[in-house]
């Protein structure tokens, strides 16, 4: 298994792609600088945010239970799913009892976190991605790369190459115009067809027992409004109390994610049309255990908006797909390691700790400190490299006797001075990417002997 | 124990202790000729916003820019020139739509978002399926911000309603903005 720093050193063969991918998330946090100084009181939409959502988990299993039974009242079916393979066991039982073999899916991040596609696949069930970005990364076979741009780090030369195998586009055609068209028609064609359709879900009001979706192109809708039976699939934590807090949080959502002053579509639905089924599957898969830890349950606040993978520096040049894990970036970095701790160990170290993230977050999660935690967390835990283990163990005897740390900063300063390569060589990890400072002639000790000293 | 049992009891025993919820009082004043702001913003993000006098216009407007094609309408003011009432309940039957004149409840001044529910929409589908979407909205409805739009509406929601803003739209492919990705390719505001 392949760790984020192996992964980004092969996303970082292809600089110029490298510094595209850097420049186009660049642009898209200048988007939402711009949106963002445009309400003057955005400041006060932050905080209130994140209070609201202080309260809905401080009063989450409540807030639940008063989801579950309006929407009991709506008439949607209400399912619970205590992991990801219930949650897929859930959709497979609903597609096996309308004896349907094709799904249109709508995009949602939690289907991915449950791995919901290969299952269904497995169980001889097609499913068909509707958002576009989504789609694209399908037909490559690959995982979206971001949270609210699946395929950013694609090139439109590439998209092309696809359609023209799958979606039957001219060679070498690249137009997005054009592309988009083919997608247009394709993708009708299965709305269409298909009589079950399957959405994510942004925001539940416990107050009403409806549900937001919002999306840009109409996709869910296209396929939730033609099919037979409507799934959406929740996480826990998207529950708000009230109908009147959509009012903070559309705000916040696409000014935060791509600089709109709101998505095309914020769709708000109650109850199944006339003759249709709905259903809803309010999904845990660890989200209860996250709630407990107390230094990380803020993470459960965040709406994906996904500000914080376009400002961060290492997310920008690593690449999505170098977090290894559904949701990349800042956030997914303090959520995957509650999923699982040994596989998502190296990812709280996959930041320089500049804090732009937790600078940018609508509803401002602590996300560089949740980093700074998690790598405590993992290192007493045990679940770090035996480099890392060593070499600060080693540090930590070092510095707890001061003539030995004396004696091996002299040593080292000498060392830096007259024999370089045994400081600047390969197997030092701090060497590669960096020159390595100039050493100083003295320590700050030696210095402050010397002129404080006698005081 | 059921798996709703668990997780509602691991949630319980996890959570911190309660906090309030915030006011939703806004520190500041909007002082903004809400009709004009409307325009700039919807104009901004791909609608085609126009003041009209009544539905004359909006007819003569309608043969200039959507005709020949399909044309459906919640309003018995355009029975002349649309369907205003469907006979087919299959969503299905409305693939062929070329445009939808429907009403919105509100506008929204700060995003030049309109609020349309089930009650206006004929069929769910239809505000989505169709190549292209008008939207017929009073000018007194436009509300400052998305606060003031949930204050009009209050709870109310009839089974379906959605938050329009422009045509549908993606960039996914290099951030490049195309109009049209599934629903209409087009949206008119006409403000009466």
């Amino acid at each position: 298994m392949k760790d984020h720093a192996a992964l980004s050193e092969e996303f970082n063969i292809d600089e110029p792609r490298v510094n595209w991918h850097d420049e186009t998330l660049w642009l898209i946090r200048q988007k939402r600088d711009k949106a963002v100084h445009g309400i003057p009181e955005w400041e006060w939409l932050r905080e209130t945010a994140s209070q609201v959502k202080n309260n809905v988990l401080s009063n989450l299993s409540a807030y639940l239970e008063q989801f579950e039974a309006n929407a009991l009242a709506n008439g949607v079916f209400v399912h619970w799913a205590a992991d990801a393979n219930e949650h897929n066991e859930i959709i497979h039982s609903i597609l096996r009892k309308h004896q349907v073999e094709r799904m249109v899916k709508s995009k949602s991040m939690l289907t991915e976190e449950c791995h919901l596609n290969d299952y269904l696949t497995e169980n001889g069930i097609e499913v068909i991605d509707s958002d576009l970005g989504e789609r694209i990364v399908q037909l490559g076979n690959e995982h979206p790369s971001h949270i609210v741009l699946p395929c950013i780090h694609k090139k439109k030369e590439e998209i092309g190459d696809l359609f023209h195998k799958y979606l039957g586009t001219a060679a070498g055609e690249s137009d997005p115009q054009i592309l988009t068209e083919a997608a247009r028609q394709h993708l009708r064609e299965t709305f269409l067809t298909r009589k079950v359709a399957l959405t994510g879900v942004n925001f539940a009001v416990a107050e009403t027992g409806e549900f937001v979706v919002c999306t840009n192109e109409g996709n869910a809708d296209m396929g939730a409004h033609l099919a037979d039976v409507h799934i959406a699939s929740m996480g826990i934590e998207k529950i708000i109390p009230e109908r009147k807090h959509l009012g903070v949080f559309l705000r916040l959502l696409t000014r935060s994610a791509t600089g709109q002053p709101i998505t095309t579509y914020s769709s708000h639905f109650k109850s199944p049309r006339q003759g249709q089924e709905m259903h809803i599957v309010l999904v845990d898969n660890g989200r209860s255990r996250q709630l407990g830890r107390e230094n990380f349950r803020n993470s459960l606040k965040c709406i994906r908006c996904g500000s914080c993978m376009n400002t961060c520096p290492v997310y920008r040049r690593s690449g999505g797909h170098s977090y290894h894990s559904v949701i990349s970036g800042p956030i997914g970095s303090i959520l995957a390691p509650n999923l699982d701790m040994k596989e998502f160990a190296d990812l709280p170290f996959a930041s320089t700790l500049c804090g732009s993230c937790s600078n940018v977050c609508p509803v401002k999660i602590d996300i560089h400190n949740q980093l700074y935690k998690w790598r405590q967390v993992l290192v007493k835990e045990g679940y770090v490299s035996n480099t890392k283990a060593i070499s600060m163990k080693t540090m930590t005897w070092v510095i707890s006797f001061p003539a030995l740390f004396a004696f091996a900063g002299k040593t080292g300063r000498w060392a830096m001075k007259n024999l370089p390569f045994l400081v600047n060589n390969k197997l030092n990890p701090w060497y590669k990417a960096r020159e390595m400072p100039v050493p100083p002639k003295e320590s700050f000790r030696d210095w402050y002997v010397k002129n404080r000293g006698q005081k | 124990m059921s798996s709703r049992e668990k997780i509602l009891a691991l949630v319980k025993a996890n959570q911190p202790s309660l906090t309030s919820l915030p006011s939703l009082d806004i520190p500041v004043d909007v002082h903004l000729d809400l009709v004009e702001n409307f325009t700039f913003i919807a104009t901004n993000i791909g609608s085609r916003v126009m003041e009209v006098s009544g539905f004359d216009e909006i007819k003569e407007t309608i043969a200039k820019l959507f005709l020949p094609g399909r044309i459906v309408s919640s309003f018995p003011e355009l029975a002349d020139i649309a369907e205003i009432q469907l006979t087919d309940p299959d969503p299905h039957s409305l693939a062929n739509v070329n445009l939808a004149v429907l009403g919105a409840e509100l506008g929204v001044s700060e995003n030049g978002a309109l609020w349309l529910s089930e009650n206006n929409m004929m069929q769910r589908v239809l505000p989505f399926i169709c190549q292209h979407l008008a939207l017929v909205v009073n000018k007194k409805s436009i509300v400052a911000n998305m606060h003031e739009a949930y204050r009009v509406l209050g709870n109310n929601n009839p089974g379906f309603g959605a938050f329009i803003a422009g045509p549908s739209k993606t960039a996914d492919i290099e951030q490049s903005l195309v109009l049209g990705a599934h629903g209409p390719r087009s949206m008119t505001v006409f403000l009466i």
